[in-house]
């Protein structure tokens, strides 16, 4: 049985982690190699890049990280932030990501899903989406809209229908992040989660909220994630990763129990 | 030096680093002189059954894998689609296989007792070790691996199965005979426990 993943989620800007409170004032929390190599060996599955400048002349800067993590950690990591083309993603992977995460870009040009799948698999092909409760309305039948340049444009799109839609498209996984509860430590939306969740059947991954593994708890258990984004509960070393697993395994939760190292 | 086989799929990298990492002196080559001079020989990757066979044809590097290398008795490490290739044939493109070892590679079934099964598996499952082989030294039985995969080989001989998981069915994970050893989870991406049976590989 796949056990339910911890997804350390590290925010880089030139270079730098940084994690943002709403995508506002971003603070510098540290160097992306260290930390990638210190989520390792405490045991997370799996880590996620997002190069939040984005912008043409870092993305050299990115790539370098990215080559200099695969030197260093031996679980997958998926890099996203500003890829737009298959050349975008075929950078990233051949530097050493396992998965490219796709956001904007893919609601701008959803055919570079089914591209990316095409060309890389669809293993390789995260559909991440940028969530906020904007209320019900026809076009919005759920209330969930999808929101993206970083937060800023609204675009109509439903999210439930964008997460079946990307499914068919060939993406692999779906990244559900609520705007809404993103840096609150409130814990994960988990109506928004639990219903993309029983609407697919790829993994989904929760993201946006996670303040104490009982939050994971009730995203893996409640809302039927297989996944789960973490960033300042682990960042700011109030909840090491072993001890968020221990607090799952107990409650019921399936986890991986080595760690990185040798 | 450790062959690693470039038959123009991703992924390669990563190997060579786990190797690195682990102090072993690795070739990324498509050269046939150069695998056969390797003391070692690993195929690792992810693709499809169909474009990884007629790359290693085009390549003419299936005969000398299957001749030169596996019935030489070379050790030999197959990782992923890596492990299916040596069957016969594969359901993925219905296509014809190295035939190293007698079976053959099936699609996980899209529901399990009605309720439905999801295919590709992506993630950590754990590993049951059904046979000791030196490759597990120091790897606790029921450790966890990471998979990616859609399709799982049968091989017709039982015997050969050293690691089996569960996904909706239970399913050979990793197998061996002789100098030859191969793993459907992914070595290079499965943390301490996957570089321990990467690195026991190297010492065998």
């Amino acid at each position: 049985m796949l056990c339910k993943r911890i997804i350390p989620c590290l925010d880089v800007r030139a270079g730098k982690v940084t994690k943002g409170i709403e995508f506002q004032d971003n603070v510098d929390v540290g160097d992306p190699v260290a930390m990638a190599r210190a989520y390792y060996e405490q045991g997370a599955d799996e880590l996620v890049f997002y190069d939040i400048t984005a912008s043409n002349e870092r993305r050299g800067i990115m790539i370098d990280v990215v080559r200099a993590v695969a030197r260093e950690i031996f679980i997958p990591f998926s890099v996203g932030g500003g890829l737009r083309t298959l050349e975008d993603m075929r950078a990233v992977l051949l530097a050493g990501a396992e998965k490219v995460s796709i956001d904007s870009g893919a609601v701008r040009n959803p055919e570079i899903i089914t591209q990316g799948a095409r060309a890389f698999g669809s293993q390789c092909i995260v559909l991440s989406m940028q969530v906020k409760k904007t209320g019900a309305r026809p076009q919005v039948p759920s209330g969930y809209e999808v929101v993206i340049d970083g937060g800023r444009l609204f675009t109509g799109k439903d999210a439930i229908a964008w997460a079946r839609e990307g499914e068919r498209l060939g993406a692999g996984e779906l990244c559900i992040n609520s705007i809404d509860r993103d840096g609150t430590n409130l814990g994960f939306e988990l109506d928004l989660t639990g219903t993309i969740s029983r609407a697919v059947s790829i993994p989904v991954i929760a993201s946006g909220g996670a303040g104490t593994p009982e939050h994971l708890r009730q995203a893996f258990l409640e809302a039927g994630a297989d996944a789960a984004i973490v960033a300042s509960m682990v960042h700011y070393g109030r909840y090491p990763i072993p001890l968020i697993k221990r607090y799952l395994h107990e409650h019921g939760v399936e986890v991986r129990n080595g760690a990185g190292s040798e | 030096m450790i062959a690693i086989v470039d038959y123009r799929a991703g992924n390669l990298t990563s190997v060579a680093s786990a190797l690195q990492h682990l102090g072993h002196r690795c070739v990324i080559t498509d050269r046939a002189d150069q695998i056969c001079a390797a003391d070692r020989v690993i195929l690792p990757g992810v693709g499809a059954a169909g474009a990884t066979m007629d790359n290693l044809r085009r390549l003419e590097l299936d005969w000398v894998l299957r001749d030169r290398v596996i019935a030489a008795g070379k050790p030999f490490l197959g990782i992923c689609i890596g492990i299916q290739i040596l069957m016969d044939r594969s359901a993925e493109d219905d296509a014809r296989c190295l035939g190293a070892v007698a079976g053959e590679v099936k699609r996980f079934p899209a529901t399990v007792d009605g309720r439905p099964l999801k295919v590709p598996q992506i993630g950590w499952n754990k590993v049951h070790q059904v046979r000791p082989h030196p490759v597990f030294t120091g790897v606790p039985d029921h450790s966890h691996f990471y998979f990616v995969n859609s399709y799982y080989p049968v091989p017709a001989d039982s015997s050969v199965v050293i690691a089996t998981a569960e996904h909706g069915i239970v399913f050979c994970a990793a197998l061996a005979r002789g100098n030859l050893v191969a793993t459907q989870f992914h070595l290079e991406k499965s943390g301490a426990a996957g570089l321990r049976v990467l690195d026991n590989f190297c010492r065998l």
